[in-house]
């Protein structure tokens, strides 16, 4: 397949913007990492190592955004380049919100360590999920760089998975509260993380929707499974 | 269609055909009817085939480009729809092109009649050195007697279609070249749609011309193509994303994918069409 333009300058903005969305992908990654090992080693330090880095996630997100919107003006892209430019806007909509999210379990930890750091819930769901989440963005961001939409499909249909724990986490949290309202507040707290680690996982899954996108250019966003598993394959 | 053209249309070119009533009276919400079916074509140039057996129908009042690399056979393939290729010893067409059920390949049509049927606007404005007035009136002369109020009203009915009307009404008797390239464009346009035809083929209509001018022909087809079927060749492959309904990109003298614009641009069904409008063509 002839994958290169006849201008080598339109192949250089399209690779930049691919490797920059991946950057931002890395950094958004370790930022989950970073505050899941901050809830579960109860360190403030870590905590507060996310709160600060989330500027920078936001700061990419402005710049691919306007590098898209430049490319866009300039070079008038069709089909496949078309696709790609829409889906690495939408993907870092998608990665800056997971960002997001990960400031949010940063700031719930912090709270729940200086208020209540010998709470008796058990989190084990969180913890687990938690590395799932990282595990699913890691891998919608591998789809992603090597445009693979089979695995794509395969991203989307785990994160089902994510989403069985949180609610199994929830209700066992309810269970907790109803049975001592002194644990109603980092109750609370603890749910917000849960929230957001099963959003991440959301995140994860559009971005690998839209990976299905760029390489078959079928929209598979709110489509049964089983139709998006034939787009991904065909 | 006015009932000038049905009359035409009927007595001359269709004779009752069942089909043309249902072209005539074609309405918005109307199933798609083809202003042209073309069938198996096949083009010569002495012994160069510049067309390899196209199938492909145009739309009745849509808009349908033809995109491709230089001596693709799209500039062939429009002169074939109007037999422009007859002014040309050698050159041949087989195959068919039903226009409302007629073949006009046929041999022993009135070609000048099909012409004016199917009008054409070529690459650069080529305006006839005389008045603007004379320009539009000169045309519409050979197909119909008309009063001199008529022929007035005719005039400026066309300039109004071109979008020229306000620009040329105070230097009607000036002559067409006085015209700036893109004022002489729409002229064209306007002495095509004079003779109030069924079908426009415009080749390449804005290679010439300044942005602006482009932009005002491009909005031009967009206001014809409630009344007439355009078939446009460009080189401009935004400009055929803009302005047409249905895109054809062709190659070496075959058509290689024929769909509705949107699909075109952005998810072609065939590696060569992709690469041509991504511009990896090498």
């Amino acid at each position: 397949m002839n994958d290169r333009h006849l201008s080598s300058q339109f192949d250089e903005d399209l690779n930049s913007l691919c490797s920059k969305l991946l950057q931002m992908g890395g950094l958004v990654e370790s930022q989950i990492e970073v505050a899941m090992r901050g809830f579960s080693e109860t360190s403030l330090d870590l905590c507060n190592q996310v709160i600060e880095r989330e500027k920078s996630v936001n700061t990419m997100e402005v710049e691919i955004d306007s590098a898209c919107t430049e490319l866009i003006a300039r070079r008038q892209p069709t089909a496949r380049d078309l696709r790609l430019v829409m889906a690495i806007s939408k993907a870092i909509t998608n990665l800056e919100r997971a960002g997001d999210e990960a400031e949010i379990v940063a700031k719930r930890s912090k709270r729940v360590i200086e208020q209540a750091p010998n709470y008796k819930i058990n989190a084990a769901e969180i913890k687990l999920s938690g590395q799932m989440a990282i595990d699913l963005l890691r891998r919608s961001l591998d789809c992603f760089a090597r445009l693979d939409a089979v695995a794509a499909a395969k991203v989307v249909e785990d994160d089902r998975q994510i989403d069985e724990e949180f609610r199994g986490f929830v209700r066992k949290l309810i269970t907790y509260m109803a049975e001592d309202p002194k644990m109603i507040s980092t109750g609370l707290d603890l749910l917000s993380i849960a929230k957001s680690i099963e959003r991440i996982g959301d995140h994860a899954k559009n971005i690998a929707e839209f990976v299905i996108y760029i390489v078959k250019g079928a929209d598979v966003r709110h489509v049964p499974h089983d139709t998006l598993v034939r787009e991904a394959t065909r | 269609m006015t009932t000038t053209m049905k009359s035409m249309f009927h007595s001359d070119i269709n004779q009752g055909n069942a089909q043309s009533e249902q072209a005539t009276n074609t309405s918005s919400n109307a199933p798609a009817v083809n202003a042209l079916e073309i069938k198996n074509l096949n083009f010569f140039y002495g012994n160069f085939q510049g067309l390899k057996d196209i199938n492909l129908n145009i739309l009745e009042r849509k808009v349908t480009a033809f995109i491709g690399p230089s001596g693709c056979g799209k500039s062939t393939l429009l002169r074939t729809l109007n037999r422009m290729y007859d002014l040309y010893p050698g050159q041949r067409a087989e195959g068919e092109i039903m226009f409302y059920g007629e073949n006009i390949l046929e041999q022993g049509k009135d070609v000048n009649l099909l012409r004016s049927r199917i009008g054409m606007v070529f690459q650069k404005p080529t305006p006839f050195p005389m008045s603007i007035y004379e320009n539009i009136a000169f045309g519409v002369r050979l197909y119909e007697r008309l009063s001199k109020a008529e022929m007035d009203e005719r005039v400026e009915w066309a300039l109004n279609k071109a979008a020229l009307w306000n620009e040329a009404k105070d230097k009607l008797n000036q002559s067409g070249l006085s015209l700036s390239g893109g004022q002489q464009q729409r002229l064209c346009i306007a002495r095509g749609v004079a003779v109030k035809p069924s079908v426009l083929l415009l080749d390449e209509p804005t290679s010439a011309l300044d942005p602006i001018s482009t932009a005002k022909i491009e909005e031009l087809i967009n206001e014809l193509k409630k009344e007439y079927t355009i078939a446009i060749v460009t080189h401009n492959m935004q400009q055929a994303a803009r302005v047409s309904d249905f895109t054809a990109f062709m190659y070496l003298g075959e058509l290689v994918e024929y769909g509705k614009t949107d699909e075109i641009f952005i998810k072609p069904k065939k590696k060569e069409t992709e690469d041509y409008i991504t511009g990896r063509f090498g």
